[in-house]
């Protein structure tokens, strides 16, 4: 093995440490958010007993989570209904790792070990140990933040996504009861139904950026505008399939606790119940992260251009902006989570198949042609006047989606139904 | 043959979702920066009214029991027996005593506060002002039999006792 090949496998498990410790520290810290937002909305206090202000709450929880009884339900499939979890948790924590959470940092480095050799007191012992194991580790270049900078970016990520379901479905019908069943049934038709809107919201950010890689998204954002601007409608469809995505309120038909008890993890304890919430938390870091790359520049830090250039302190800072950008986006998630009732199942059904899919549709056609027309016709070549020119046009298209359709159109109330053919005729 | 149901035209704003999302949001989050109502326990309690703060217990709140004692420190119960008498729940044991002067006093006196029913009669009753049920409401114990109270026990309580609510006098006038 040639030595930057193994300063290319150093990098990236330092990267993958980092990124992994980070992701299940803040999805501990982000149950207890949730606890303390929803407190908040309600005149609580929420957990405050736990270690300063109930920091040390989610280490209890979790303490409490191993050291509780595994049940097994009696007549449930022993080997998927273990197995299920894990399906749930390895893609939740999988797609951290395409995220871009800082810029990318030039890192120059001839011989790993004796870069060590400089640590004072140990630094002899390592360096002797790491050149006696590994010999000489090499690396040169820009290091992109991400654990691993995917040419396929959100393609992966959409890929990845879905998989979670598998776990979802598997623990529904695994655990042989009626309500997990049923709550793992909900979670595939509506997963299926909202993943198409999903990908078809992006289409427009592929067609903008020209590219599916994370970065390159995020340095067309930086040269133009975000794409919050240019492509809003996109961002809507984007995010409320994310939240279906994530199975939060108002989409969590898998749980829906006043009608399933707890949906596809009724049947779970302990540890195995654990893994499904820190999979759901994970989750919603991708999706908020997502939607931070995909449609709020990344860690792209706004009026300057300061960040672009490579070094330590672009990188803390970005890192900084892209934190705070993704924290606000989780406590949005936060937000519409106590406030927002829970849909019907045929509402959810209706807004995915007949709502969002068919706006995100009509918005690739006409980004499309918005695009053609700014670039070929009007000559438009600077990315922010063309992005300019775009979002003007999604003030009118907002305004179309948001003030026109939004007449009892989007959700409808129980007459908005069609009668089907089995039901009883109503007057008119 | 057909189910009338009556199918009302709303207003626009009562059948919008996306505005009827933002308003609910601006709820939400403005309620995220009102005073709590929580009361912090054990560092914030209910008092008796005497003591008003922000949290009372009601005037008519019959909590756990006390005797009440002399300037002698012997207690006031003459041993009637009017209260295990009057006892709805059988809870009060009461085994008279009497000394050389004639002196009635109790032997025993034990109140069983599990099967206590907090009616306060036995306070109602006691022509000595003796026995009381008290503004008190911590009385976790590590086990069943430290709720019998006996006597010396009743006697050591310190906490405030209930001025019985009459219906008649609902202010206590």
């Amino acid at each position: 093995m040639s030595p930057e090949i193994k300063g290319l496998i150093l990098v990236s498990a330092i990267k993958l440490i980092v990124v992994f410790t980070i992701t299940l520290v803040g999805v501990a810290l982000l149950t207890l958010m949730e606890r303390k937002v929803s407190a908040w909305m309600q005149y609580r206090h929420g957990p405050n007993r736990v270690g300063f202000a109930g920091l040390l709450q989610p280490a209890a929880d979790g303490l409490k989570n191993i050291i509780k009884e595994e049940t097994f339900p009696g007549e449930a499939n022993r080997v998927l209904f273990m197995l299920a979890p894990t399906l749930a948790f390895i893609p939740a924590l999988m797609l951290g790792s395409v995220i871009h959470w800082a810029a990318p940092l030039q890192i120059d480095f001839d011989d790993f070990g004796s870069l060590l050799g400089g640590i004072p007191l140990v630094g002899g012992l390592l360096r002797t140990v790491v050149h006696a194991l590994f010999g000489q580790i090499t690396y040169h270049g820009l290091m992109p933040m991400a654990v691993a900078d995917l040419p396929v970016g959100f393609l992966f990520v959409l890929a990845i996504s879905s998989m979670g379901v598998y776990g979802i479905a598997l623990a529904g019908w695994s655990s042989n009861s009626k309500y997990s069943l049923l709550g793992g049934l909900r979670a595939t038709a509506q997963m299926i139904s909202y993943e198409v809107a999903m990908g078809l919201s992006l289409v427009p950010v592929l067609m903008l950026s020209g590219n599916v890689a994370l970065g390159e998204i995020i340095k067309s954002q930086q040269q133009g505008l975000w794409y919050i601007l240019p492509l809003f409608i996109s961002f809507f469809v984007f995010l409320v399939s994310g939240f279906a995505e994530t199975n939060r309120l108002p989409f969590d038909m898998p749980e829906a606790e006043s009608e399933l008890i707890a949906g596809y993890h009724t049947e779970y304890s302990a540890m195995k119940f654990s893994m499904f919430f820190i999979a759901e938390y994970a989750n919603m870091v991708t999706v908020a992260a997502m939607v931070t790359t995909l449609f709020f520049g990344g860690w792209d830090i706004p009026f300057t251009h300061w960040d672009e250039a490579p070094g330590i302190a672009q990188s803390l800072a970005t890192a900084l902006v892209m934190f705070l950008k993704v924290f606000c986006w989780l406590f949005f998630f936060m937000w519409i989570r106590w406030t927002l009732p829970r849909f019907r199942y045929d509402q959810l059904m209706a807004l995915g198949w007949k709502v969002l899919l068919p706006i995100a549709l009509a918005y690739v056609m006409v980004i499309g042609v918005a695009i053609y027309l700014t670039e070929n016709v009007a000559g438009l070549t600077s990315p922010k006047a063309m992005m300019g020119v775009l979002f003007l046009l999604n003030l009118g298209l907002g305004y179309l989606v948001f003030v026109v359709l939004d007449r009892g159109t989007l959700i409808g109330g129980p007459q908005s139904r069609k009668p089907a053919a089995g039901d009883l005729p109503r007057a008119a | 043959m057909a189910i009338g149901v009556k199918v009302m035209k709303r207003p626009t704003s009562d059948v919008s979702y996306v505005r009827a999302t933002l308003k609910g949001m601006a709820l939400t989050f403005k309620k995220m920066f009102e005073p709590k109502v929580t009361m912090q326990y054990p560092e914030e309690k209910s008092a008796p009214e005497a003591e008003r703060g922000a949290w009372t217990l009601s005037p008519r709140w019959r909590g756990t029991h006390r005797m009440l004692t002399d300037e002698q420190g012997r207690s006031k119960c003459v041993a009637c027996g009017l209260c295990p008498q009057i006892c709805p729940a059988n809870c009060i044991k009461l085994v008279p005593g009497e000394d050389e002067e004639g002196n009635r006093y109790p032997l025993i006196y034990e109140i069983d506060e599990f099967r206590c029913v907090f009616c306060g009669y036995c306070q109602e009753v006691c022509p000595e002002e003796a026995i009381h049920v008290g503004v008190h409401y911590e009385n976790a114990e590590y086990s069943r039999d430290r709720f019998v109270y006996d006597l010396e026990r009743l006697s050591a309580q310190t906490h405030p006792v209930s001025t019985l609510w009459d219906p008649t006098d609902p202010k206590g006038e």
